[in-house]
């Protein structure tokens, strides 16, 4: 039974962290445009490499 | 004159609607003017990867556009350009291949539903997270675990489901708090009741050593209700984005005249005695008097007439009316706030208010369930403090009660049809814009059209071809193309459909409100209005006809209709056949009407109908007990747009018109309309079936609940598999 004490805090963690995820991908507005990410993910470009930053002032 | 002044009259009566209409568009004009940066642009070809990397790699490549990104879902590019406009862009994106309309960004005011939408789905993730961990734990429970071991589980599980419970369900506790405020018992009262008492009760068991905790089943209560929520905010919000969309492709700008330059200012700008000037196709953005110019005006969208009208210096313009083919300078009259238009106004709010609140089914539904669940929970604590006289045991009785009845399935059985049924409507391309339109639309036993542009396009097109001689086509075609009139378009669109090509004209001129003269190989050609080309107006004519007079050959009559809508006489027919009554009200003449109305096989039609006259057509049928659905897209059928049990518009109306309206056909067929109906029949039956099914549940498992057999198990069971037959019931739907 003592094995309890490390699977049910290990059990909370990993749903606490699946939590944080889904709260981090929220606030990072992944969900505005479901049908766009479908189609970008066929698009060859920045498959090298991520797309850079915008640039905050202009040049 | 008789008639030009009636027409006058008419102008002055409806005048400032439109305008009143638009003055808080323009204010928030001006607040967008402010934030200059974001630009939105309006991408309605947009549909795969190719076309966002084309967008924005075009975009980017421009100096000046530090972001550009294309939201595939809404059809839209957002781009970060400070230095530029949309004017600068769009030629840009054409180029390439891509239509774009600029979007009014500050009408788009989306980011409060988005936030509301980003919180509801924030609680539902939170729950989603406490109800599995508690499920885990509860199953050791149920599978017998006993003890020490038990009272270890109910603690974890109290201390995650506690917090949950008041985070999760705070929208329930406000719902419920505000509805009691108001002295009505709303379906969130049984909510919030049981959800405190189930948690309260848990608690009190967990302290106590006792055998069982209801924390899963008050989590998954929260869970399945915000789901329901969530279809029915995300219903909301698409349909509230599409309609903002229409709103803010109309930017109302207009021209205004000061010491003889011309500068652009938004209409709310506009002072009485104002000038402003009036482009070829552009809409009259005020009401005003013409002191210079003369051209024709298109008033189909005010008074429903399909002929233009001729004006020149003195006419009196409305707001809302469409410059066809001169430069006219108006002097303002009424403009935004100031203007009188509040005849038409009142007759909408009249008929608002007589329309009364439509009570939907869901509401009628929780009307009686409420008081219902009350009573069984406290008749069932009554009748255990009379058995056992342990306040302990009757409370935890009256718990479960409450909990299995709770409306779990019933929180889902409305939204989850109406989210099924609106999304197969959108992409039928009908939108709608009110929650209860649905059920309103199945009940509909009368369709009221209107003519002009809903069930005819509102635009002319040319009869035949034939009598115009093969020799003189190619001059036609020139002529005609030189001129933005809507018959001389409609001439050039037919004969370049014939594969006609254009000859070359020694000169050519518009002259404003009566036609376009110009010369060909020495010969004077004129073509426009019958009396001004020289040729006697043929004896009664039924529709708009224009002469084409060269020099040398005989005048050629070119008659023009007012097409039919594709789809309409479809959608008649089919209205018809499902045995409802279909009528005609239109403002235009008679014989156009009755024409129409052949055409469409409709026998119950009435010409030269006022507004006024149409809002109390509508008005008499709904008291002889109709359900009238009317259609219509002018200002002149605004009241009854208003007035009507259910109400379509298409896209291309007057704003006013849409607002009026429950639902926007967006694209140009009409036949969705007699489709609607029929969704609506359906869904309204799934929506029955689903209330049907949620209280079949009820019905079984109450009973156990009231003898005091329920467990934490049956309570978790019910409520699951309620929700989930609900739903997938819901996408049943065809």
């Amino acid at each position: 039974m003592e094995i309890l004490f490390i699977l049910i805090p290990v059990s909370i963690l990993l749903g606490a962290g699946g939590l944080a995820a889904f709260l981090w991908s929220l606030k990072t507005r992944q969900y505005d445009d479901p049908k766009g990410d479908a189609e970008r993910i066929l698009s060859s470009e920045w498959d090298d490499h991520p797309r850079p930053p915008p640039q905050k002032s202009e040049p | 004159m008789a008639e030009l002044s009636a027409d006058r009259e008419y102008a002055a009566r409806l005048s400032a609607c439109p305008a009143c209409d638009a003055a808080p568009l323009a204010e928030r004009v001006a607040g967008a003017a402010a934030q200059r940066g974001d630009l939105v642009l309006s991408l309605p070809t947009a549909h795969c990867a190719t076309c966002i990397s084309d967008v924005e790699r075009a975009l980017l490549a421009q100096p000046g556009v530090r972001v550009a990104r294309v939201n595939l879902t809404l059809r839209r590019v957002m781009i970060d350009a400070p230095s530029l406009s949309a004017e600068d862009l769009i030629p840009v994106l054409e180029r390439i291949g891509y239509e774009a309309h600029e979007l009014d960004a500050s009408v788009l005011s989306s980011t409060a539903a988005e936030r509301q939408g980003r919180d509801i789905l924030m609680r539902i993730g939170v729950a989603g997270f406490a109800m599995m961990n508690i499920m885990i734990l509860s199953v050791a429970v149920w599978s017998g675990a006993t003890g020490a071991t038990r009272d270890m589980f109910h603690w974890i599980s109290a201390v995650i489901a506690l917090p949950t419970v008041i985070f999760a369900g705070k929208p329930f506790f406000v719902s419920a708090w505000n509805s009691l405020k108001a002295g009505r018992l709303g379906m969130d009262v049984p909510i919030s009741l049981a959800l405190i008492l189930a948690s309260g009760i848990s608690l009190f068991e967990t302290i106590n050593s006792g055998h069982h905790a209801y924390f899963d089943a008050a989590v998954m209560l929260c869970f399945f209700l915000l789901v329901g929520r969530y279809l029915d905010f995300r219903t909301r919000a698409v349909a509230r984005s599409a309609a903002e969309e229409l709103t803010a492709l109309e930017v109302p700008r207009a021209v205004l005249l000061k010491d003889g330059a011309e500068q652009v200012v938004g209409v709310a700008d506009l002072r009485p005695g104002d000038v402003i000037r009036i482009r070829p196709g552009a809409r009259v953005a005020a009401d005003g008097e013409v002191i210079a110019g003369m051209s024709e005006i298109d008033r189909s969208l005010l008074t429903g007439e399909s002929l233009p009208v001729q004006a020149g210096p003195g006419a009196v313009l409305a707001a809302g009316e469409v410059n066809l083919t001169g430069p006219l300078d108006l002097r303002v009259s009424a403009a935004g706030r100031d203007s009188s238009l509040t005849r038409l106004a009142h007759l909408v709010a009249m008929a608002e208010a007589t329309r009364g609140r439509y009570a939907s089914l869901a509401e009628r539904a929780s009307r009686l369930y409420s008081p219902v669940v009350h009573l069984l929970a406290l008749f069932s604590y009554g009748l255990w403090m009379y058995w056992t006289g342990d306040w302990r045991v009757a409370l935890n009785v009256a718990a479960a009660v409450l909990i299995i009845t709770c409306p779990c399935a019933l929180g889902l059985a409305v939204p989850a049809v109406v989210t099924a049924a609106s999304g197969k409507l959108f992409k039928r391309g009908l939108l709608i814009k009110d929650g209860t339109a649905l059920e309103r639309l199945a009940e509909v036993d009368t369709v009221v059209f209107d003519k002009t542009g809903t069930l005819t396009m509102g635009r002319p097109e040319l009869v035949s071809l034939d009598p115009l001689p093969d020799d003189l086509r190619p001059v036609a075609l020139a002529i005609a193309g030189a001129s933005s009139h809507p018959l001389s378009r409609a001439l050039a669109a037919a004969l370049a459909a014939e594969g006609v090509a254009p000859a070359v004209l020694d000169s050519v001129a518009e002259v404003p409100g009566f036609g376009i003269e110009g010369a060909w190989r020495g010969l004077r050609i004129r073509l426009g209005r019958a009396d001004w080309v020289g040729k006697e107006t043929p004896e009664a004519e039924d529709g708009p006809v224009s002469v084409l007079a060269v020099d040398g050959h005989a005048p050629v009559t070119l008659r023009f209709t007012d097409a039919l809508r594709p789809g309409a006489a479809d959608c008649v027919a089919a209205l018809r056949a499902g045995g409802r009554r279909v009528i005609m009200l239109s403002g235009d003449t008679p014989a156009a009407v009755a024409r129409a109305a052949a055409d469409l096989g409709m026998t119950e039609f009435r010409a030269s109908v006022t507004p006024q006259d149409k809002e109390a057509a509508v008005a008499a049928l709904s008291e002889a007990g109709a359900k009238v659905l009317m259609v219509g897209d002018g200002l002149n059928d605004t009241a009854a747009l208003a007035r009507a049990h259910v109400s379509i518009s298409p896209a291309t109306a007057l704003d006013a018109a849409r607002v009026a309206s429950d639902m926007v056909l967006m694209g140009q067929d009409l036949a969705p309309v007699a489709g609607a109906i029929e969704m609506a029949r359906q869904a309204r039956r799934r929506i029955k079936e689903n209330f049907a099914i949620s209280i079949a549940y009820n019905i079984v498992a109450v009973p156990f609940a009231i003898m005091g057999l329920a467990t934490p198990l049956m309570a978790a069971l019910a409520m699951s598999v309620s929700s989930v037959s609900v739903t997938l019931n819901a996408l049943r739907l065809r």
